[in-house]
């Protein structure tokens, strides 16, 4: 992304503000519902923006470990998927099991941790 | 027929059915391309009737508004109707001469169908307690009309329901990028899918929402498009995902009540012994198919069938099926 002022995020908090400030007070109905459901989705996109670049990091260090060998963010979640389907771990491994916690949490907390089961589950 | 005007074809229909004088009030209540929900109003020589129309538009195809089809949900909801459940009344079911598209009219029920003020407004504090019960006696209700009279639905086994919903995985994840959450899911559910025992008429979207509630508790159970012939705990177990809990995570039953209550009340009219167990395999069968379910509404978008923002946005929302699927799971 561009080192460049105003930053991809200044420009989408700028849309999100403008969604929830100016837009929602001054509609009803379906269109107030569409606005704040824009406004959030604003909201998830720039979390994503911030933290997927840490979060692959991280799952990738968790992936090497569970598979036992190197490889990208995406085809090491794709082996661990198959892994899983073919029967390759226990069902009751804890080190897959808090792998898949911390993915819950990791997708929750980009997609909306408002939702009830975010603080619950991230302890 | 687009969307906007159909208040003629209407008023021609409940005056032709209904013997009105005409219709007032004609109010959109939901959007969406393919299913359409109106409330109006028609005045009659035996006083003023408040109505509910329901309609797939005209060029929208019947199969793909509804899983069942309008006209199948409109004898479902009729035939509960007759026995006691607490459905809706139809009134009559539009025909292709009409003009309307397809779809029915029943009696409006007044009341609360959104859920956060049903849980939190002082109007319904009297009926919360004993809502999760009710849920139970309704369910059971259900349960019990004979299937003879509604043999139009189709049985989907608790075998069949696993391989729709890996169908589904296929189709919305496996294609794009897989979730490892759901797949640790749908394999602990496949090697615990129940026999098939017990089926029943079930409702299959029985949840928060989908109820109409006044101040002494549930009027009108809503939305009976996925009905089928299966496995009862089905029900017991959707109203629990804690998607309809809308942040009430301690109050398993929709957000108001315990499993314990709504078992209670079902064990009351059905004379059937809940198997909590098997209700908690439905439970996380639920919330991994209301998490694929999300995802394959922001395809309905993506693929330009029904463009609005709130599809991509629901699409997202499958990550907190995973949130609660790994605290339905995490324990075992």
């Amino acid at each position: 992304m561009r080192p460049d002022r105003p930053t991809a995020d200044e420009m989408l908090e700028a849309v999100e503000e403008f969604l929830r400030d100016k837009v929602m007070p001054a509609v009803t109905g379906h269109l107030n519902f569409h606005a704040r459901v824009a406004a959030n989705v604003i909201g998830s996109v720039r979390r994503e923006i911030g933290q997927s670049p840490d979060i692959e990091q991280d799952q990738r260090e968790r992936l090497m470990q569970l598979l036992g060998h190197d490889g990208d963010w995406e085809a090491l979640n794709r082996e661990l998927c198959e892994d899983i389907r073919a029967g390759k771990f226990g069902l009751d491994d804890p080190a897959l099991l808090e792998h898949l916690r911390q993915v819950a949490v990791e997708n929750l907390g980009v997609d909306n941790p408002k939702y009830s089961a975010y603080a619950r589950l991230k302890g | 027929m687009a969307g906007g005007n159909i208040d003629a074809a209407l008023e021609a229909a409940t005056r032709k059915y209904l013997s009105a004088t005409g219709i007032a009030d004609l109010k959109r209540l939901s959007a969406g391309a393919s299913q359409e929900t109106w409330s109006f109003d028609a005045p009659t020589a035996y006083g003023l009737q408040e109505l509910i129309l329901r309609r797939a538009p005209g060029g929208v195809p019947e199969s793909r508004s509804t899983a069942i089809g309008q006209v199948r949900e409109a004898r479902l909801i009729q035939i509960c109707h007759s026995h006691g459940v607490k459905a809706p009344n139809v009134r009559f079911v539009l025909q292709p001469e009409d003009g309307l598209g397809v779809g029915f009219v029943m009696d409006r029920v007044a009341g609360e169908t959104l859920a956060p003020r049903v849980l939190r407004d002082d109007l319904y504090a009297e009926a919360r307690p004993k809502m999760a019960g009710q849920c139970g006696e309704a369910a059971a209700s259900i349960h019990d009309v004979p299937m003879a009279e509604v043999d139009f639905l189709e049985e989907i086994t608790p075998q069949q329901q696993w391989q729709n919903t890996w169908n589904a995985y296929e189709k919305y994840f496996l294609e794009w990028s897989p979730s490892p959450v759901f797949d640790y899911a749908l394999r602990w559910l496949k090697e615990r899918v129940p026999a098939r025992d017990r089926v029943t008429l079930v409702h299959g979207d029985f949840r928060n929402g989908n109820i109409i509630w006044g101040p002494e508790g549930l009027r009108t159970i809503l939305d009976w498009e996925i009905a089928h012939f299966g496995d009862p705990m089905e029900d017991l177990a959707w109203i629990c995902i804690n998607s309809w809990r809308f942040g009430s995570i301690d109050k398993p039953v929709g957000g108001f009540g315990r499993r314990e209550d709504m078992f209670e009340g079902y064990e009351k009219v059905s004379g059937v012994k809940v198997d909590p167990e098997r209700v908690k395999f439905w439970e996380i069968f639920g919330s991994l198919r209301w998490g694929i379910t999300c995802r394959s509404m922001a395809f309905t978008h993506l693929t330009g069938h029904d463009r609005s923002v709130e599809r991509p946005a629901i699409g997202r929302r499958s990550s907190e099926c995973e949130a609660d699927l790994m605290i339905l799971l995490g324990k075992n």
